[in-house]
């Protein structure tokens, strides 16, 4: 006997994805950010990348928390949840794991997914299940009106912290990374192309994919990244890595990064003195250097790394739990409730 | 051989006690499947410390199993035992309270050395003095006893130890004339891959049988003859394993896979370990990072369109709450079990307790009403899973189950059902986007559709923000707000019209009616049944719904002079019934982390009816 799921999976399995353009994913909801918010970006890139997946809008859902990147599902038209703070990627994990055949992504924020939502964060990394997860990463608590979040820098000066905040940020890639992750990127708002090619890769990738979004929040931390992402800087301060590519960054691609033992370290490539041949390459497949990439996030003296850190394989838990039930049944046969009920010791009282 | 004579019982409690390393619930276990199979009705309480293996020897470490069985009906685990095996002197101290007068101890005398004496807190030997003289006592070296058994196999003296609850196991099968086949092939089983092991607790379990035999320190054995139970087929069962298999039925029977997120917490666990058995039935299971990502998991797995539920104790509710009430407010069906232990904060985890029935009720933000219902025996919690389950997929709700800390590891005789006969609750899935709107309602029951991710044309959202009625939308309206907050309230209240009327045991009215709820069950059976053969009043009422209630409580309650609420916490349901109905119950309350004691309740009783309360 099938499930009424199963029966809805294959009944559906023919249903190709329509050709759909960004419009489609639009929904007749109002959109409620402020204007000029990052979010606005964030959301028209996904929605322009999503008819290019090839997935039926209904095969798709967004799972959100609390915050203001979490109202991101009521802008999209396919299956949305919002939840409750910082428990996205955990609702996300049980609908991926009862549903391997939809397409799940989860949208959070620095508050939502490092603070609140942290631990399920780590273990979502560590366990690997085939979810997307966009974190809006703005280092400040909007929706509540401007305190301090766990990515904001220390000294930060908000309405919690008058006389600055004392705690160290997290660099969620770092985290990511640490926690095992398999696939761990940045992109930024302003970059509209990037983060398009950004949320294309990491939707084809299978296993959990974490993006981390450098997003502008014009009302309580106007221009915290604006040197990472405004014209007249970013060459300077970013470096874009790619998996076979030399870092190499600046206005007119003079500067590049090489290691200097475990260290990277920015060298010129005028001064004669180093070519691009020594430059560091980036593989995305090298978790080691991923670690080092990362780590160069918090280090003044070095660009902003910016990109796809890692992207690995890895067994990717929903599809084992199904494969431990195949295995299962091809041992002992489909399971009988009437023959477990039986098993084992019973007797019979006439 | 000793002439040995066979008396005939009509039922006896025993106790086993000792370390928690010497293996006391198993040793209870295997005694309680053989007298399963005999026929006897039965009910049994394990009664462990927190501690995986406490120091030996030492009060606090001390682990006891006891199983009440008989040829008549039995209801209660007993408020007494008539036989205690003590392993140690902390084992008798401890339990020595719980032997009737008269009755018998047998005492591994190697446990008795002035160590043990002394972490027990002897002063001096109580077997060499006149303290036990109440009682029958017989000493026995199993220790020594065991150690021979087992003198020509090579193996280590720590397994020779350990075989020796085995010696007292094959002892109390003699002397209550039980076969050791279920035992022998449990064990053939177990150790089929170690044949040393295997072979030492087979020896020892026949020389503790081959020593009653032929010693002449027992003179009688006992016979209990199987019980009149219904007709069927039986098997014995705990309320964990009842739980787990009565949502296992549930599922089969809405055609749903079966979805468990949970952490594991004592007493609830061993659900999450039956239920992850069962990969070949479809079951998945989740052991997620905590307890809140236990209940968000199986919140995204109902989303997804399967039956979920979450599995924990009191302080994991406490956890989870936030979540049920995400739950309340998407109106998604989910079953959350509380298997009850003392509290508040870690409070006694292996211990049992009622007095989570007012977080249950009302431990939300905001008006947040669900369904609670209340398992009253071990073997009652399949039915109990089952119908949580049934209101759930039906009313688009979450349930809260409460079982407890007796009835999970407590065991008794279950009559096997016929799952042909068990009611088909499959929801209907909305299939077509004609006319779909994520909140309108079913007209009877409130409950509002269910539309699966995966279904073309009925891309929709939901969320904890309030939502306008009918279309789901985020609104903030003050009338629509009201109007929700009333919805969500009637359908549960709605949910009294789809449950059996409340059945009073005994007469329907009288001088005192005894209202309880979970697993007092037995215990309050038993008092009513002995109150009534004395020539009293008293009547019973065992409420199974606690929220909403059956549509006939009040008008049973003010049938009665008197109502007495016996339960296990500061008197939470006397609470709600003096509030909800206006009658001046009264309540009778221990919280001990243990069951109810029949002959203090008695007492009690008997003071109202003679009008001194």
């Amino acid at each position: 006997m099938t499930t009424l799921i199963e029966d809805l999976v294959n009944s559906t399995a023919g249903i190709p994805a329509q050709k759909y353009s960004a419009k489609d994913f639009a929904t007749d909801q109002d959109v409620r950010w402020c204007p000029g918010c990052g979010d606005y970006s964030i959301l028209a890139q996904t929605q322009r990348v999503m008819p290019d997946l090839g997935i039926p809008k209904h095969k798709t859902v967004f799972v959100s928390g609390i915050g203001c990147s979490s109202r991101f599902p009521y802008y999209m038209d396919t299956f949305g949840f919002h939840s409750i703070h910082g428990r996205a990627t955990a609702i996300a994990s049980g609908l991926k794991i009862a549903r391997p055949d939809l397409s799940v992504w989860v949208v959070t924020g620095d508050g939502d997914g490092m603070s609140i939502g942290g631990n399920h964060f780590i273990h979502l990394m560590r366990r690997n299940i085939d979810l997307n997860v966009l974190l809006f990463n703005n280092q400040i608590y909007g929706l509540t009106k401007g305190q301090y979040s766990p990515t904001s820098e220390i000294g930060k000066i908000t309405k919690s912290t008058p006389f600055g905040s004392l705690d160290f940020p997290f660099n969620p890639a770092s985290l990511a990374l640490g926690s095992s992750a398999t696939f761990v990127a940045r992109t930024l708002d302003r970059d509209p192309k990037h983060m398009q090619g950004i949320i294309k890769r990491a939707a084809e990738h299978k296993g959990t994919s974490f993006v981390e979004i450098y997003q502008n929040c014009n009302v309580f931390n106007d221009g915290a990244f604006f040197q990472f992402t405004e014209k007249d800087s970013k060459d300077e301060t970013v470096v874009f890595i790619e998996h076979g590519k030399p870092l190499i960054f600046g206005k007119e691609k003079e500067k590049g990064i090489r290691l200097n033992g475990f260290s990277p370290e920015v060298v010129s490539l005028k001064d004669g003195k180093y070519s691009v041949n020594d430059l560091l390459v980036h593989n995305e497949k090298d978790t080691t250097l991923s670690f080092i990439l990362a780590d160069m996030t918090h280090k003044p003296h070095l660009p902003r790394p910016v990109g796809i850190f890692l992207a690995i394989d890895r067994p990717v838990y929903d599809r084992e739990m199904d494969r431990q039930i195949s295995f299962a049944r091809e041992q002992r046969g489909i399971g009988d409730l009437k023959k477990l009920f039986t098993s084992g010791d019973s007797w019979v009282v006439q | 051989m000793a002439q040995k004579t066979i008396e005939n019982l009509e039922e006896v409690t025993i106790r086993f006690a000792g370390d928690s390393g010497d293996g006391m619930q198993l040793t209870g276990t295997q005694f309680t499947n053989t007298t399963a199979i005999l026929g006897n009705d039965l009910s049994t309480l394990p009664d462990y410390p927190a501690e995986i293996r406490a120091p030996a020897g030492t009060l606090f470490g001390v682990s006891g199993f006891q199983i009440h069985f008989g040829s008549n009906e039995i209801n209660t685990p007993g408020d007494h035992c008539d036989v205690l095996v003590a392993m140690n002197a902390a084992a008798l101290k401890v339990n020595l309270q719980s032997l009737l007068d008269g009755g018998s101890i047998i005492v591994n005398t190697d446990g008795f050395n002035d160590k043990n004496l002394k972490l027990a807190g002897y002063t001096q030997n109580p077997l060499k003095d006149d303290s036990l003289s109440k009682f029958r006592v017989y000493e026995v070296d199993i220790s020594k006893l065991t150690a021979l058994a087992l003198q020509d196999m090579t193996i280590s003296g720590k397994l020779i130890d350990r075989s020796k609850n085995f010696f007292a196991l094959g002892m109390m099968y003699w002397m209550y004339n039980r076969p050791l086949e279920t035992t022998l092939d449990w064990l053939k089983t177990k150790f089929k891959n170690k044949p040393e092991i295997l072979e030492a607790n087979i020896r020892v379990l026949k020389a503790g049988w081959n020593f009653s035999e032929t010693t002449e320190i027992f003179a009688v054995r006992y016979d209990v003859a199987p019980a009149k139970l219904p007709p069927g087929r039986y098997r014995n069962i705990t309320g964990n394993q009842a739980v787990a298999w009565g949502f296992m039925a549930a599922a089969k029977k809405a055609k749903l896979e079966l979805f468990l997120g949970s952490y594991p917490i004592t007493p609830a666990s061993d659900i999450l370990h039956e239920l992850s058995l069962y990969k070949s039935h479809g079951v998945k299971t989740f052991q997620a990072e905590d307890e809140i990502a236990g209940i968000s998991s199986a919140i995204g797995a109902s989303f997804g369109g399967a039956l979920a539920i979450t599995t924990t104790s009191g302080p994991g509710v406490a956890l989870k709450t936030e979540a049920i009430g995400l739950a309340v407010m998407v109106e998604l069906p989910l079953v959350i079990c509380n298997v009850q232990r003392g509290g508040p904060s870690t409070g006694l985890p292996t211990k049992t307790e009622q007095a989570d029935l007012l977080q249950a009720l009302y431990g939300r933000n905001g008006e947040a009403p669900l369904p609670v219902i209340a398992a009253s025996t071990p073997s009652g919690c399949f039915d109990a899973a089952f119908e949580a389950s049934r209101i759930a997929l039906k009313y688009m709700t979450p349930v809260i189950l409460l079982t407890d800390g007796y009835l999970g590891n407590g065991s008794e005789p279950w009559m096997i059902p016929d799952l042909d006969a068990l009611p088909d609750i499959s929801p209907s899935f909305v299939t077509t986007p004609e006319g779909f709107q994520p909140y309108s309602r079913d007209h009877d029951t409130l409950a509002r559709p269910w539309a699966i991710p995966g279904t073309p044309g009925l891309e929709h959202r939901i969320g904890g923000l309030e939502k306008q009625d009918i279309t789901g939308n985020v609104s903030y309206d003050p009338e629509n707000h009201d109007l929700m907050v009333r919805l969500r309230a009637e359908k549960i209240e709605r949910i009294a019209n789809d449950i059996p009327l409340s059945e009073v045991e005994g007469a329907p009215s009288g001088d005192l009616l005894i209202v309880g709820w979970g697993g007092t069950y037995g215990s309050l059976k038993n008092v009513v049944a002995r109150q009534r053969a004395k020539g009293h009043s008293v009547s019973h009422l065992h409420l199974r719904y606690l929220n909403p209630m059956p549509r006939n409580v009040g008008e049973i309650l003010l049938k009665f002079k008197h109502v007495l609420v016996p339960e296990i916490n500061l008197g939470q349901l006397v609470k709600v019934l003096r509030s909800k109905y206006l009658v001046p119950a009264t309540g009778f309350n221990k919280v001990r982390g243990l069951p109810l004691r029949s002959a203090e309740l008695e007492i009690e009783i008997e003071e109202i009816l003679k009008g001194k309360r």
